[in-house]
């Protein structure tokens, strides 16, 4: 693949966004090379217009002033497989397989259905078809569902049928747009493990976009883009290398780990700080020792460890030198500040509370709980739906101040119990007290002390934000001074005063996300349900909403989080994994990790903890059957 | 790397030649009429608008709609009973069209009139008698209702038909000569009883097939772009000309069968006369239904949102079958300016085929006139269509 | 207190979204005034201009004078004079003429022997409701023609005749017909779409459980979806009864109190229905079907054209539940026939049985679906 002077630019509403601005790109024929960035850099446009189904601008630029509409301007050249898009769209279109964002399933056909559509349109012979289909169903292991209907699958199961679907004929090249947002992380390496075979096996060269920086590590080649930009190409490795020397692990027995990285974060020699295992991980403005005496002179037991470094540290480096600043934005001031004067003292004691049990010294090396009642409790949860039982019979507790993760893969019943907890669904049977209220019989009360941030931006995208922040204040009964004070809050905290007029439907993610974690916040809620908050989120705004998650666990409120993120899950003071509407393994994510060290595996991640316990539990399941 | 191409190459000796031969385009546009039919089998508001809609719309129309009146209540004031004013009524009470109810008094009568339990008020003084014996021209005051323009016109036609025929014969009993010395003997050609239903029904079906056509093909159509679907239909060999083929024959399929139903619920339950041959009806029927579906197609590329579609389709499509294309209107009487809009409406030279059709039969000049409106306009809207959907996105 | 602002900023956030997007604001304003026109000129049932052919075998002054009259009408428009039968059906068959008068060779004959004369006339009767309006003008002009020639002759006059007085609408106009139906008709269909499509929206942008996490109940949610719903329907169909009062010159003889009274339980009767259709749709595709479902049967069921007493009993029973019919009666009761609120009473209480029943259906299958 190859591209010279390549420039696309929309129009929305009023504004011209260049989604891909002169961009020259060479990509080689065999393996895998993937398209990573932050959100609106330009991935999907340009899978778009290596498909032909985008054409680009003129070359504005160039010097030659091109005529007339027809003649084309030969500083802009895009051609695929050799092949020249702009002038042969239809040619491109017969050769490569390509998947949109939303896999192009019909879903209400069938499994088979849809196979045997896109082998009648690749013109795969009927003679061919057996044991081609046969070969992709072992493939993707599908072949027990060929008759199920495509809606019917899990998120998963659609995203490898979609692979599927564009493999019908093996295309020499094959182009995947976001192939495994909102997919566990269990079918996303089975989707890798596909991909991967069939670069290996069948000579297919694949470009694949992703939001998951992980995956870069499968890649053969990485292409970075940053507003339509290359910010740099090559494997992999080439990126992680160049961070060679600015890793570190830092940890520290007698702080616990929110508090040392917000101490961390703050530190001007500190680039980028994340939570891992039982302490932080950190990325240092410059190679060398890491040094950070402030620190070292408040905390004693300090141990900082250089570590590998990764494609994630590499990408946050380029990212930040090419946004400027390079600094996550500051930290959520908490909750409480603005707290009304009446109700405000009782509001802010169990935060104060929680700051006084947990003095830096004698609280146990790992964040512990709160010595708090608790503030959810579930006990014998259940939920069927038909004769299907969804979720069967959970119990657990959430105690003040936790940040609790329910993980799980596709179809688990996460979500379901998810929005039984918030009063959505009524349970089955089962008991759920939050905040010291029955789910059953008061939920409108309890649901007055719950924040609520949905998995898709659900604020009203016609409205503007401060539209949107008024309608929710009002909805949770704010009135008079005090909802123009917690509005102000809002628009000051989450720095939306710019954009407080602009139609909330237009904004960039990470302005919707911030948007809709104000609205969730505005009536100081208790507790915080949060569904799959980061989903589809690029790594940079992901890391901003942790650091104002943590900011407001350490002010005391309770976090209730789903995440398709295993590096989140670090981020949870104690999760849950659910399989089957049952609870697999609960504890700390350090507690986790631990189980899962094995003598071929003595430093496993928690996304190996979490692969092991799945993959434990649906061979036991398919024994019994 | 030029190992891995040989491999691919390999590979393609299982494809059906090349992507430009008779056999890949067979295949390509049969798996799309294919999958086209499956969904439409799966998706009950397809089905729904395409035979439960007409079934009910016909069944509407058929019982529930008639612009014949009947069962015409008329309060007679009969101030003063006797044979005269009994004749009369009993010349009314004959008429099926007629409900006659006898007072007493004109307060009581009023108030019946005032709240419209009857259409007409025929005030017969207690002169009536001698009235009618006198020098003639004697008028007998008759108020109708008038707030129905339509009705009240027809109604008094009615009640003056009734009048004069029972004054003839009165007159005939008392053996003065009063035959009125014009008798006006209408002949009402292809529909001689003159029941709306014969004319409504054959209309309908142009408005059922325009909201097959272009109501539920723009819906699917621009489901398909909201779905995401289309993008990967894009990116597959398939050409637009066979992509809108594949599109359109399963609803050009369920379209005539749909105008099948309804010519068989027509001529079957309702017996209404198809006078013309069968053949021009299902050449006629699948000409305009090409045109609906070119407005349909068109639409959804516009709109490429089912709201909007659905909204537009009807706007642009449904209503002015309705009003303006001669279903219950008719366009000659209408104000000049809406009658030349009336000739952008494709069911309107529909609607005269087959008024046409059904009534008076095989009229070439009229079949001829509004075929070649119809094929113009399919050729415009499918050419138009053809012409603004691209294999782009931009 | 805190219920009512709930409700209040729900219904005002309601108001906001309809009016922020240029879509929804288009079809709130653009179709509605299309159709107010289109209806108001469009739907007609007078006949003007109507062309007809004439074939006189008679030249003698009395046939001619008989022509002229009819020729002479404003309801006609001779296209031609024709010479022998055989041109007759052509004309017809090709819908050239709407009607041919044919006076036989020895009309003047009869006229002058005192026989009755014949005049024949005849119709394409495709649309059988043209053929019997245009029947009835050419028989008054014949009558009047006939009665003329009696008294010129010195002839007895008949002893009686009719003198038809048409009361409310003196020149039966259809447009004074038409037009105040269109009040109700396009108050209908843009509330009940409104209100149909209002859950089901959100529903499928994901903003709906949003609003369930809010301590917002059910009832609460409803109301707030319905009062936006209100006004719009009320500020749609206020500008339309003004349309109809001030361009169309639609008369109003009656109370316009119980004109307002009755279109404001006919929008909470819609809101009513919408409501239910919107607790049942899933989508927006499911909602604009279900709102067409019950729009169609509604406006041709309605009496809007076509009379109810014409329909077949069962039907007639069936229409106490269409809100439209109820409507209908007082729109026209008030704007043509001078009524006022106590001889609307019996349209009030069905068009609130109706709202109130079905809100509370909206209601209970609105918490049934959420269980």
């Amino acid at each position: 693949m190859r591209l010279r002077a390549i420039s696309k630019t929309f129009r929305a509403g009023g504004m011209e966004v260049r989604a891909v601005d002169g961009l020259a790109l060479d990509i080689a024929r065999g393996g895998i090379t993937g398209l990573i960035g932050p959100d609106g850099a330009g991935k999907t446009t340009l899978m778009r217009l290596a498909t032909g189904l985008l054409t680009p601008d003129p070359n504005a630029s160039s010097a030659t002033v091109h005529r007339s509409r027809q003649q084309r301007d030969p500083t802009v050249e895009l051609r695929v497989l050799g092949i020249d898009v702009l002038a042969e769209p239809m040619r491109v279109q017969e050769t490569i397989g390509y998947m949109p964002q939303r896999f192009g399933l019909y879903e209400d056909l069938s499994v088979r259905r849809n196979l045997e559509l896109y082998a009648d349109l690749h013109g795969v012979a009927h003679a061919a078809r057996a044991s081609r289909f046969a070969e992709l169903l072992e493939l993707t292991g599908l072949g027990r569902f060929t008759e199920r209907l495509a809606g019917r699958l899990s998120g998963g199961m659609k995203q490898k049928l979609g692979v599927a679907c564009a493999l019908v004929r093996p295309p020499p090249l094959l182009l995947l747009d976001e192939p495994t947002v909102g997919v566990d992380p269990v079918s996303r390496r089975d989707l890798w493990s596909i991909v991967q075979a069939m670069a290996r096996d069948n000579g297919v060269t694949v470009l694949v976009s992703t939001a998951y920086l992980d995956e870069a590590e499968h890649c053969d080649d990485i292409v970075l883009l940053h507003r339509g930009r290359l910010l740099g190409q090559g494997p992999p490795r080439r990126f992680s290398e160049a961070m060679r020397g600015r890793c570190f692990h830092v940890s520290a027995g007698s702080m616990r780990r929110r508090a040392l990285q917000l101490r961390l974060s703050r530190d001007p020699a500190v680039l980028d700080v994340v939570l891992e295992g039982a302490g932080a991980r950190v990325v240092a403005r410059a190679p060398g020792a890491l040094s950070l005496p402030a620190l070292a002179a408040e905390v004693s037991d300090l141990v900082i460890r250089p570590v590998e470094p990764r494609f994630e540290d590499a990408f946050i480096d380029r990212l930040a030198a090419a946004v400027g600043s390079g600094r996550a934005p500051a930290p959520l001031p908490t909750a409480a500040t603005t707290s009304r004067p009446g109700s405000g003292a009782s509001r802010e004691q169990p935060s104060k509370a929680t700051h006084a049990v947990r003095p830096g010294g004698d609280a146990p090396p790992i964040d512990a709980p709160a010595i708090d009642a608790p503030v959810i409790e579930v006990s014998g949860l259940q939920r069927r739906f038909g004769r299907f039982v969804a979720v069967k019979g959970l119990d657990f507790e959430v105690r003040r101040g936790e940040i609790f993760g329910l993980l799980g893969a596709n179809g688990a019943g996460k979500s379901t119990t998810f929005r039984m907890l918030c009063g959505l669904l009524p349970a089955s049977a089962g008991k759920v007290r939050v905040a010291g209220l029955d789910m059953r019989r008061s939920a409108p009360r309890a649901r007055g002390r719950l924040g609520y941030m949905a998995q898709r931006f659900s604020m009203y995208g016609d409205l503007s934000v401060l539209q949107n922040l008024r309608f929710f204040s009002s909805a949770y009964g704010l009135r008079g001074e005090h909802q123009r004070a917690r509005i102000d809050w809002a628009l000051a905290t989450f720095e939306l005063e710019d954009i407080q007029r602009e139609r909330s439907g237009d904004l960039p993610l990470g302005f919707k996300q911030r948007l809709a974690m104000a609205a969730a916040l505005l009536h100081e809620p208790e507790i915080l349900f949060l569904d799959e908050p980061t989903s589809g989120v690029d790594a940079l705004v992901r890391r901003e909403f942790w650091q104002r998650i943590n900011a407001l666990a350490e002010s005391g409120t309770t976090i209730l989080v789903t995440t398709h993120f295993m590096d989140e899950a670090n981020y949870c003071d104690r999760l849950v994994i659910m399989a089957d509407g049952e609870v697999l393994a609960a504890g700390t994510p350090m507690a986790l990790i631990e189980r899962a060290r094995r003598p071929q595996q003595p430093e496993p991640t928690f996304e190996d903890a979490f692969i092991a316990l799945i993959s434990a539990h649906r061979k036991a399941s398919e024994q019994a059957a | 790397m030029s190992d891995a191409h040989q491999g691919t190459r390999t590979d393609y000796r299982d494809t059906v030649d090349t992507v430009g031969s008779i056999a890949a385009r067979r295949m390509r546009l049969l798996g799309l009429i294919r999958k086209e039919t499956q969904q439409i089998k799966r998706d009950p508001s397809s089905l729904a608008i395409a035979f439960v809609l007409p079934v009910v719309l016909l069944l509407l129309f058929g019982y529930g709609v008639s612009l014949d009146a009947r069962n015409l209540g008329i309060a007679f004031v009969v101030e003063q009973p006797d044979a005269d004013t009994a004749s009369l009524l009993g010349a009314f009470r004959r008429s099926p069209l007629f409900e006659p109810r006898e007072y007493r008094d004109i307060q009581t009568a009023e108030r019946a009139f005032s709240a419209r339990q009857v259409f007409a008020l025929v005030w017969l003084r207690s002169d009536f008698a001698r009235r009618l014996r006198g020098h003639g021209d004697a008028p007998i005051g008759v108020i109708v209702n008038g707030v129905d323009a339509n009705q009240a016109r027809i109604g008094t036609g009615y009640i003056q038909g009734v009048w004069r025929k029972w004054l003839a014969g009165w007159l005939r009993e008392q053996g003065i000569d009063g035959a009125p010395p014009v008798v006006l003997e209408p002949r009402i050609w292809f529909n001689a009883a003159v029941r709306s239903r014969d004319f409504l029904v054959p209309g309908l079906i142009a408005i059922l097939m325009t909201l097959i056509g272009a109501l539920l093909t723009s819906m699917v159509v621009a489901r398909e772009w909201e779905r995401g679907t289309m993008e990967a239909l894009l990116v597959t060999p398939i050409r637009i000309p066979e992509l809108m083929l594949g599109k359109l024959a399963p609803y050009f399929a369920l379209g005539m069968g749909s105008m099948l139903l309804c010519v068989a619920v027509g001529v079957g339950l309702f017996g209404i006369p198809l006078r013309g041959s069968v053949l021009v009806l299902l050449a006629t029927s699948a000409l305009f239904m090409l045109v609906a579906l070119g407005m349909g197609l068109l639409i959804s590329i516009i709109a490429k949102n089912q709201y909007v579609a659905g909204q537009m389709a009807i706007i642009t499509t449904f209503l002015p079958a309705f009003i303006l294309s001669g279903f219950i209107f008719a366009i000659g009487s209408m104000p000049a300016p809406i009658q030349w809009i009336s000739h952008i409406v494709p069911a309107r030279y529909f609607v005269a085929i087959l008024q046409t059709l059904f009534l008076a039969g095989d009229v070439w000049r009229i079949i001829l006139f509004n075929s070649a409106a119809l094929l113009v306009m399919m050729v415009l809207l499918l050419g138009r269509a053809r012409g603004s959907f691209r294999k782009r996105l931009d | 207190m805190d219920v009512v602002a709930r409700i209040l900023s729900l219904a005002l956030k309601e108001l906001l979204a309809l009016l922020r997007d240029t879509k929804s604001r288009l079809i709130l304003i653009g179709p509605p005034i299309l159709q107010l026109f289109v209806f108001g000129y469009g739907a007609t049932f007078d006949l003007n201009r109507v062309p007809i052919a004439v074939y006189n075998e008679d030249r003698s002054a009395p046939a001619r004078e008989l022509v002229a009259r009819v020729v002479g009408s404003p309801n006609f428009r001779l296209i031609r004079e024709i010479g022998h039968d055989g041109e007759i059906a052509p004309l017809i068959d090709n819908r050239r003429v709407l009607a041919v008068l044919h006076l036989g060779p020895h009309f003047s004959q009869h006229l002058l022997h005192g026989e009755p004369a014949p005049v024949q006339l005849l119709i394409d009767g495709r649309n059988s409701n043209t053929a019997l309006v245009l029947l009835g003008y050419v028989r008054e002009i014949v009558t009047t023609f006939g009665t003329d020639w009696r008294s010129a002759h010195g002839q007895a006059p008949p002893p009686a005749v009719l003198k038809v007085h048409a009361l409310y609408n003196q020149d039966l106009r259809s447009q004074w017909f038409i037009v105040p139906g269109i009040i109700g008709i396009l108050t209908l269909v843009v509330t009940t779409i409104v209100t149909a499509l209002s859950v089901a929206r959100e529903r499928e942008l994901g903003t709906f459980d949003q609003l369930l996490v809010t301590p917002l109940t059910p009832a609460e949610i409803l109301l707030g979806k319905a009062l936006p719903s209100v006004l719009i329907g009320l500020i749609e169909g206020g500008f339309i009864l003004l349309a109809t009062l001030f361009w169309f010159e639609v008369p109003l003889r009656g109370e316009l109190g119980a004109l307002l009274l009755g279109m404001l339980l006919f929008i909470f009767s819609a809101v009513g229905i919408g409501l239910m259709i919107s607790s049942l749709a899933t989508t927006q595709q499911q909602g604009i079907l279900g709102a067409f479902l019950f729009l169609v049967p509604a406006v041709i069921l309605s009496g809007f054209a076509t009379p109810i007493e014409n329909m077949p009993e069962a039907v007639q029973h069936l229409t106490v539940i269409n809100p439209l019919r109820w409507f209908l009666i007082v729109a026209r009761g008030v704007l043509l026939e001078g009524d006022g609120y106590a001889s609307l009473a019996n349209t009030y209480w069905p068009m609130a049985l109706i709202a109130l029943i079905s809100a509370l259906i909206a209601a209970w299958m609105f918490r049934h679906r959420m269980a």
